[in-house]
């Protein structure tokens, strides 16, 4: 009933247009189902993280009760409401990469960047994130996931590289 | 299929429980068949009114083919299957999921509210360890408030989510999620905004552990000291079963009884927190009488003497004539037949407990009572529904529970009214119109139906349309409510305070005839209806016959001072049509009687004599609701101080003025005597067509007066904690942007709302839902007591 929807104000075109593309893959009385990638749509347009706003103009665009978003959004680990780095690091430390030595893997990466895992480099360069399950490549690891980009087989060498390439 | 099932019902299957056979309807989950055959499963998250959760595992039984345990809230039942919830597989998966419910909850009940009364605590007595073998920490939940109404100690959680699943399949706001996930999972709002459904304290009831318990309640007794005796709401003309749980004289909580035919199991939060009310400081426990201007504590039989001395002097000086009563709506039959009786008896037909009717000019032809023209339970059934001048989740929120039960099958709900509401389901359409304009635009719903039968207008309809043409919201409502196979047409409290009252009556009688929908009555009061079998009514005696003559109504007899006035459980100032005149007529009367549970300061200002009356709980009686159900509820608790159940003081005022028949023994004794006089007909909702006189178009801003949801009668306005919620809080007044335009309000935010001589300075809110030159400025409330008529023109000002 506002005159002034709030999906208009916070949601850019681009990104409302994005959330379109989704929605149509969908019955038109399906909308949730569009859910996950408008909340990612919503996350990468912020630099990295989602506000109570966006959240909100996600469910108005969807016509979803606000608190179904927010299920959603705090249930899913990618999915981030606090500010965070310019890079989000994941180290898997399920049970195929724990036993191959994923724990070493996460020590060198916090005494690498001088944070503990969830916290962020003063610099906001990096964010260690706390990885709770599976990342799903058990065959490879251990492994973890730098901005949406599998890293398999590592050693602290490799991560020294990889982190040190990171802008 | 076994021969034998399918030779008995073909809709139904055997199955086997625990060696007994069992019919169940196909398609059936084992809970629900188990249930009706009372073989106790244990269980958390189902609950037969909500949707099917299977998260909390506690009802897991034996399925005998099947490689697991399986829950029986989820599992559909099966022809031939054999089902043991007992056996030892059973009784191990159960043991088992109630351990791992057990680590993360506090094991500490005798500091819980919950304790005594708790599915957890009950169900771990027979399937918990004695020791817990959990040695590691237990988490910790920080609570959230989500209010006055509802207190939380979220680490006893349990992620049952019959509170999430509550208020967003039956209060129909989603107000709690399950947050984050795993260990982590918080039922919460994420945002801090706490619970604002009208229906809200259900969830109480419903959380199986102490993590939702009443605000109000909370440690202030045990479940197993309470007694608890049953009652009925005092609140709306839903009468929603109570049962009332008391310590030592005191009402502790209120919680539902199941009615399935009126309330289900819910309680509207009104009907569960009022209760608070009997408590407030103001409660008149001692009679009163002013003497020399001062007010003094008296005997019951001075006070008495007293009102029977002022009111005979009355009789005796001016005639019968000159006194009028005032009675509320909410009052038992029994309060409003003997007070009916004790006028009458002195020679005036001056009593009504219509006390904010604005339109009697067709009450000679109105039915008995104003029923609803079919059972409550029948809402829940009908395709389509239009209803005038009515806002059913601030006034009946159990009728609009089962309006949005409705909806959310296919019907089309319509409503006609000053103001675009919040509902919490699908509405058609919402027809918005200022006062004067919902008669031309109801009868332009019913210019469409006279068009599709080519039917003549009745006498006088032609005015009533104004020269309005049907527009496609008409249209949309006419051809819904022919077409439906079930429809109704309701009458809201609007209608009843409205000046034109009488056309809106007439026009939706029309509309009901014309398209096969019934006709009814939303009433104002827990006993709109019993006032008008009972006598409390001056158009008819007890019983519904009409009188002869008819004396004033309570507009009138208020409009045309009278020498002496009785009030019975009224707030004069509050409750009134017209405050401003209320309070004059009453301040210059000689003598003012008033039956009353609290002492206020208009009260003090206008009476003589303040006899003190039992609150809720503290008296017996009967109301009777809009579908016509009489629903008698015993005293449960003593009268506050001397204070005596209304009732009685009324039959003992009766002695005293040595009126006869007033040797009730009791008030089932009452209630007997006015059985006998009711007719047989009561029910009855139609009425004759009589052209009503067409209002006039002041052209100018038309007061919206109405009751908020939580000022509707005294008891509600002293409830504490209810008088805290954001329902409560909103006092504003509302215009529509364009009429904020042109009286240069737009930015305001408050406002002076002047009627006649009376001004009051309120909080100004636009509302794009108001109709332009509506004003929305809430009755019921101390902030506008000052004022003038419900219903009628208004000015406002810039301050």
């Amino acid at each position: 009933m506002s005159s002034e929807r709030l999906s208009e104000k916070v949601l850019s075109p681009e990104v409302r247009k994005e959330i379109d593309h989704w929605l149509a893959k969908f019955p038109s009385d399906r909308k949730r189902s569009a859910l996950i990638p408008a909340l990612h749509l919503a996350q990468d347009s912020n630099g990295g993280h989602l506000t109570t706003e966006l959240m909100d103009a996600v469910a108005e665009y969807l016509e979803l009760p606000k608190v179904a978003v927010y299920e959603v959004a705090t249930f899913y680990t990618m999915f981030d409401l606090e500010p965070v780095g310019r890079h989000k690091v994941n180290v898997c430390t399920n049970i195929s990469c724990w036993l191959m030595g994923a724990e070493e893997i996460v020590s060198h990466c916090e005494k690498r960047l001088g944070i503990k895992l969830g916290e962020t480099t003063p610099d906001k360069r990096i964010t260690l994130k706390v990885e709770e399950e599976c990342l799903a490549a058990c065959s490879s690891g251990p492994m973890m996931v730098v901005d949406g980009h599998y890293y398999t087989h590592l050693t602290p060498e490799k991560v020294d590289e990889i982190l040190d390439n990171l802008e | 299929m076994t021969d034998k099932a399918e030779a008995s019902n073909p809709d139904h299957v055997t199955i086997q429980v625990d060696g007994v056979e069992m019919q169940a309807p196909k398609g059936a989950m084992i809970i629900e068949v188990t249930d009706r055959n009372g073989v106790h499963v244990p269980r958390f998250c189902y609950h037969r009114k909500l949707s099917i959760a299977a998260n909390c595992r506690m009802c897991l039984v034996d399925v005998e083919k099947a490689p697991k345990p399986l829950p029986a809230c989820a599992t559909p039942v099966a022809d031939g299957m054999k089902i043991s919830t007992r056996s030892e597989r059973a009784l191990k998966a159960q043991k088992g999921v109630m351990e791992f419910l057990l680590i993360n909850h506090p094991l500490d009940c005798p500091i819980c509210d919950q304790g005594g009364e708790c599915e957890l605590q009950d169900l771990a007595l027979g399937y918990g360890r004695g020791v817990s073998r959990f040695t590691e920490r237990k988490r910790v939940v920080k609570d959230e408030n989500l209010g006055p109404l509802i207190a939380t100690e979220m680490t006893r959680c349990i992620h049952c989510t019959r509170c999430v699943r509550f208020l967003d399949e039956v209060a129909g706001e989603r107000e709690l999620g399950g947050m984050g996930r795993g260990e982590h999972t918080e039922i919460s709002t994420l945002v801090g905004l706490g619970v604002h459904s009208e229906m809200s304290g259900n969830v109480i009831d419903l959380c199986p552990v102490g993590a939702l318990t009443s605000r109000p309640y909370r440690f202030t007794a045990r479940a197993w000291e309470m007694l608890s005796h049953p009652g009925v709401s005092p609140h709306d003309c839903v009468g929603s079963n109570l049962q009332l749980h008391h310590l030592r004289g005191r009402i502790k909580r209120v919680v539902p009884r199941d009615n399935e035919a009126i309330n289900e199991c819910w309680l509207a939060d009104r009907d569960r927190f009022s209760y608070e009310g009997a408590y407030s400081e103001d409660r008149l426990e001692r009679p009163r009488i002013k003497r020399d201007g001062q007010w003094q504590d008296c005997s019951w039989e001075d006070a008495l003497e007293a009102a029977a001395g002022a009111l005979m002097q009355v009789v005796e000086q001016h005639g019968g004539e000159q006194l009028g009563a005032l009675v509320s709506p909410s009052a038992t039959v029994e309060e409003q037949y003997l007070a009916g009786r004790l006028m009458r008896a002195l020679g005036s037909r001056n009593v009504d407990a219509r006390l904010r009717t604005g339109d009697v000019s067709d009450q000679v032809l109105r039915p008995a009572y104003p029923a609803l023209g079919l059972p409550l339970a029948d809402i829940d059934t009908l395709d389509a529904a239009l209803l005038v001048g009515s806002n059913p989740r601030a006034e009946q929120p159990i009728v609009n529970h089962r309006l949005r039960k409705a909806a959310l099958g296919g019907a089309a709900i319509h409503y006609l009214n000053p103001r675009r509401h919040d509902f919490n389901y699908p509405v058609a359409e919402q027809l918005v119109a200022a006062p004067s304009t919902l008669v031309s635009r109801l009868a332009a719903v019913a210019a469409v139906l006279l068009e599709e039968r080519a039917g003549e207008a009745p006498a006088g309809f032609r005015e009533l349309l104004a020269g309005e043409t049907p527009d496609d919201q008409a249209r949309a409502v006419a051809g819904a409510l022919r077409e439906a196979g079930h429809a109704a047409v309701m009458l809201g409290p609007l209608t009843e305070a409205h000046p034109q009252g009488a056309a809106l009556r007439a026009l939706a009688g029309l509309v009901a005839d014309l398209s096969g929908a019934s006709v009814g009555y939303l009433s104002e009061g827990a006993n709109t209806a019993g006032a008008w079998l009972a006598g409390a009514v001056p158009h008819r005696q007890a019983g519904g016959k009409a009188e002869s003559s008819p004396g004033l109504d309570a507009v009138a007899m208020l409009a045309e001072p009278r020498k002496g006035y009785l009030l019975l459980g009224v707030e004069p100032e509050l409750d009134c049509w017209d405050s401003a005149t209320a309070m004059a007529s009453l301040q210059q009367a000689q003598t003012v009687v008033a039956l009353t549970a609290y002492v206020t300061p208009a009260l003090e200002a206008c009476a003589n004599v303040l006899l003190p009356m039992g609150a809720f709980g503290e008296t017996s009686g009967t109301f009777v609701n809009a579908e016509g159900t009489w629903q008698s509820f015993p005293g449960v608790t003593s009268p506050l101080g001397e204070a005596r159940p209304a009732w009685k003081v009324l039959r003992v005022l009766g002695n005293v003025l040595q009126l006869g028949g007033f040797e009730y023994q009791s008030s089932e004794a009452v209630l007997a005597e006015l059985h006998a006089l009711l007719p047989e007909d009561a029910g009855e909702t139609r009425m004759a067509w009589q052209a009503p006189a067409a209002g006039q178009d002041s052209g100018g801003l038309e007061r919206v007066g109405l009751l908020p949801l939580y000022g509707t009668d005294p008891l509600v306005r002293r409830a504490g904690s209810l008088q805290q919620t954001r329902q409560a809080r909103d006092r504003s007044v509302r215009i529509s942007p364009a009429t904020a335009e042109r009286l240069q309000l737009a930015g305001a935010d408050a406002v002076e709302v002047i009627q006649g001589d009376q001004h009051v300075r309120m909080p100004l809110v636009v509302d794009e839902g108001m109709a332009d030159d509506a004003v929305w400025v809430p009755a019921g409330i101390r902030e506008t007591a000052a004022l003038g008529p419900a219903f009628g023109p208004v000015e406002l000002k810039g301050v």
